[in-house]
């Protein structure tokens, strides 16, 4: 294989495994704020006990997320020496400020968070929930405004080939940033609220009748249901910005090759690129028109306008699908359980082993999504300024197939820990919990 | 005025921007340097210790990494060609590098959450992982002094100055403990100190007598005069520093623990000074004797817009940092969650 595709190769598994964990943290952040803030205003201890359970996840979570954020901020110079050249006077500022004004805001208060809590005052404490969550929510921020204007590049100059920053408000705020921001938050909270709920309903299967389980797996059901609405909105209103400036991208999501209208909505096909057409299509007729033209006549793009440059076929459409078709499912377990917890005040066993295996459900609608968004943008990396092949470096292909084999190595040890794990403190817990019961009234939690 | 200060721009922020991206990779080797140094000497420790070990450094390690974060994004936006040059020419050690960073991230978090034999692999990984990465920076150090060259000279003094940065580590480690705990752990750690310091100080020797003997330049820098003679302070004053680390260490620990600070202090002071005297050696090159910090700037503009925002958040975050190691201060007791 040559650098470039092992530099790829390289670079998605990266950013793959790194998203998994800030996609956990950012949104979890907020849930520890909502648990710390009940806990002031109530008084129950349920809270603090769900707090102190969910706040080792957060604790390892983040650890994750650093290390392999701390990788990906090499491979940027590493892999794709050209990016830096050519966007570099753009791409630098949106990264520095990442740095400054998130990085060491989190990596500060996080200690003060984890291990303050008998050091500061109660009001500090929460403060420095507050401003984890919302460094996370930063750090988000900017990079979601460097990567969304790769795919729809605006405000800026090229200078002898060299892109140079003219208005600064444009560069942050692009076209498709506030699209892309809101849904990567949302999708952070589907995916905190299914980790939460999961946990918490294998934690009830166990025969663990700790206030805080229930409260934690209520906390995740609602939080779901209440998201997973708004979700499908923003992902809609975001497939229709998308039409408007990557309509290559729209063609190849929606498996449609010859323009026209009356495009039919395809819930499976399998799309051919020699030939040109799709096989077994099952579709809902004029769907896609209705969807995207809000009118069932409504004329779509097809691949065959763009003369082969267009993104791979397959590995989007597909992909499209895995993410809306586990928002559907999201969506059917989540109401099902708020309708389930209104009308018994607790989860039956089916409803339970649902939220069971649903626990890392956002980890693959994420995935999926990115993979649409990005491999829908080639063969660009600054759509209409950069070319993913142009930027590649010059780092012999040996060290990248040695680099690339070790982190796949490390990183399917670290995932299968990290799953393991989060399991193993709900176990002990559980543990804790019928050893409590037993004992009489609750002992204080030790940390582990 | 403020046309004068643009027109001037793109002399003077490459340089504010070598000086920010100094103070970023000192502060790291001084932060990280301390608790890589502890997680290298827990090869050498049991259970008990390793514990009051990792709780000196529990709620540092992360921000402490942070400078690194912040010294390699400003080495790749504001000097983007050198960032490029130098990653690519040690993508191994590199690699090296980061594997050990994230071992030893991760191992902190999961130690904590298992026991038994899980533990004990965790600990292992998270001492592994603590040797990595101190090794791999005093390799790329010595390679990128010799000016990123590549052959067997090159990476014998790259081993050596693996060794000498691993050793610097394990003395401000040492120091570091011997400040942040009591009792028999901390009479342990002035002894390992007292044998680091040796290493360490062989080290600054080694790295001393090289870069003039591979660089005509840097040594002209040097022994010309008279800066031979504005220079000298530099090296006696390190000289005296090490003498008087080591003479407090030959009294440590002392009753009611006075004095307990001074080793750590006199290893901030010894680190600061060799950082000096290398960045001037180098000054004003970014990739030694081939891209100055002129020719590998981005863009003014874009430099100024994130100086604003560096002069503005710097000393908010110098201020949150005293702020967390007042939460923490005093002796390392156990790290708990509630
Ligand atoms: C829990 C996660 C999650 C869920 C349930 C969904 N998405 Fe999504 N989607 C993402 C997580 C995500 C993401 C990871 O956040 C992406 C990748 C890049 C981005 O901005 O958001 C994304 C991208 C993305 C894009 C590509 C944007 C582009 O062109 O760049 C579209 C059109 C949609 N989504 C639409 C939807 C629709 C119609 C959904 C209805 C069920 C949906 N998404 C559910
Ligand atoms: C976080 C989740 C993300 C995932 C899962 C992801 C996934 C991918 C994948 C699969 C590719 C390879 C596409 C191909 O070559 O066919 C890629 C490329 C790339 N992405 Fe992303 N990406 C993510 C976020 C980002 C962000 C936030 C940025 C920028 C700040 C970014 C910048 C790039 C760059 C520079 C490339 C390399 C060029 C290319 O091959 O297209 N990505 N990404
Ligand atoms: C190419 C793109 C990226 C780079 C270079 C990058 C770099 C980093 C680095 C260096 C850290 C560690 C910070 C520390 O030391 O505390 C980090 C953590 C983090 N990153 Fe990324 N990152 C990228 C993509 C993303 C994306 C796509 C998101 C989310 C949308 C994201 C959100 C976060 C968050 C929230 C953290 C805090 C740690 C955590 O929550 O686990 N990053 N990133």
């Amino acid at each position: 294989m040559d650098a470039l595709i092992l530099a790829r190769l390289q670079f998605a598994a990266n950013i793959s495994f790194h998203i998994l964990f800030p996609t956990v943290t950012i949104a979890l952040g907020w849930v520890l704020l909502f648990f710390k803030l009940r806990f002031n205003a109530t008084g129950d201890q349920k809270w603090m006990d769900a707090y102190f359970q969910w706040v080792k996840v957060f604790a390892l979570t983040f650890a994750l997320g650093v290390v392999s954020g701390i990788t990906m901020s090499f491979q940027f110079g590493t892999n794709w020496p050209g990016f830096m050249k050519t966007v570099g006077n753009i791409a630098g500022p949106l990264l520095a400020y990442e740095v400054l004004t998130a990085f060491f805001m989190e990596a500060t208060f996080i200690a003060v968070m984890l291990f303050g809590f008998r050091r500061v005052p109660n009001w500090l404490h929460t403060t420095a929930t507050f401003l984890v969550a919302f460094g996370t929510t930063v750090s988000a921020f900017w990079i979601i405004a460097l990567n969304s204007w790769m795919h729809t590049p605006v405000g800026f100059e090229m200078r002898d080939g060299v892109a140079h920053a003219t208005d600064w408000l444009a560069i942050i705020f692009n076209p498709s940033m506030p699209y892309r921001l809101v849904h990567m938050l949302l999708a952070s909270g589907l995916t905190a609220a299914f980790l939460v709920a999961g946990v918490s309903a294998w934690r009830w299967l166990k025969g663990d009748r700790a206030p805080a389980v229930l409260a934690a797996l209520r906390t995740g059901v609602y939080a779901a249901a209440a998201l997973i609405p708004l979700q499908i909105l923003a992902g809609d209103m975001h497939g229709l910005n998308t039409l408007e400036h990557q309509p290559a991208k729209i063609a190849a999501m929606e498996g449609h090759w010859e323009t026209g209208g009356h495009v039919p909505l395809l819930l499976f096909a399998l799309p051919d690129e020699k030939a040109r057409t799709n096989h077994f299509e099952l579709g809902i007729p004029s769907g896609a028109s209705l969807i995207l033209r809000h009118d069932p006549a409504g004329v779509i793009q097809g691949l065959n306008d763009f003369d082969g440059k267009h993104p791979p076929v397959a590995p989007v459409f597909f992909s499209f699908r895995v993410m809306v078709g586990t928002g559907m499912a999201m969506l059917a377990v989540s109401w099902a359980g708020v309708w389930m917890l209104r009308r018994r005040g607790q989860p039956p066993i089916w409803l339970a082993r649902a939220l069971v295996g649903m626990s890392f459900s956002g980890w693959v609608a994420t995935l999926a999504g990115w993979y649409v968004t990005e491999i829908g943008r080639q063969p660009w990396l600054v759509t209409g300024v950069l070319r993913a092949a142009d930027a590649a470096g010059a780092v012999p292909a040996s060290s990248i197939g040695l680099s690339l084999a070790l982190y796949l190595a490390l990183y399917a040890g670290l995932l299968v820990a990290y799953i393991t794990v989060i399991f193993k403190l709900a176990g002990k817990a559980v543990k804790a919990g019928k050893q409590a019961a037993l004992n009489g009234p609750a002992l204080p939690q030790a940390a582990g | 005025m403020t046309d004068l200060i643009m027109a001037n721009a793109a002399h003077w922020l490459p340089i504010a921007f070598a000086a920010l991206m100094g103070i970023a990779i000192l502060a790291y080797v001084i932060l990280d340097g301390y608790d890589l140094g502890v997680g290298i000497l827990m090869a050498d420790a049991d259970d008990a210790e390793r514990d009051r070990m990792i709780a000196s450094i529990g709620p540092f390690w992360d921000a402490n990494e942070t400078w690194l974060v912040l010294a390699v994004g400003l080495l790749l936006v504001a000097f983007p060609l050198a960032h490029g040059m130098i990653l690519g020419a040690l993508y191994l050690p590199v690699l090296a590098l980061l594997l050990g960073l994230i071992m030893r991230g991760v191992s902190f978090e999961f130690r904590a959450k298992t026991d038994g034999l899980h533990r004990v692999w965790w600990n292992r990984a998270f001492v592994a992982g603590s040797l990595l990465a101190a090794l791999s920076q005093g390799y790329m150090l010595g390679v990128y002094i010799l000016g990123l060259q590549t052959g067997w000279a090159a990476m014998a003094f790259g081993l050596l100055t693996g060794v000498c940065l691993t050793a610097a580590y394990g003395f401000i480690g040492a120091a570091w403990l011997v400040l942040k705990t009591d009792g028999a752990l901390q009479a342990k750690a002035a002894a390992r100190c007292r044998s680091l310091l040796w290493l360490a100080a062989l080290g600054m020797v080694a790295i001393s007598v090289v870069t003039p003997l591979v660089s005509d330049r840097i040594a002209a820098k040097w022994f010309d005069l008279p800066q031979f003679f504005l220079l000298a302070p530099i090296p006696l004053v390190a000289v005296g520093l090490f003498v008087a680390v080591w003479l407090a260490l030959r009294h440590l620990p002392a009753a009611d623990d006075r004095w307990c600070w001074v080793p750590f202090a006199g290893a901030i002071g010894i680190f600061t000074l060799g950082f000096h005297g290398l960045a001037y050696s180098f000054y004003p090159f970014v990739v030694p004797e081939k891209l100055t910090v002129w020719d590998a700037a981005a863009a003014p503009e874009s430099l100024m817009v994130i100086f604003i925002g560096a002069c503005v958040v710097l000393p908010v975050i110098l201020g949150y940092t005293v702020f967390a190691y007042r939460v923490f201060r005093g002796k390392a007791g156990e790290l708990r969650y509630d």
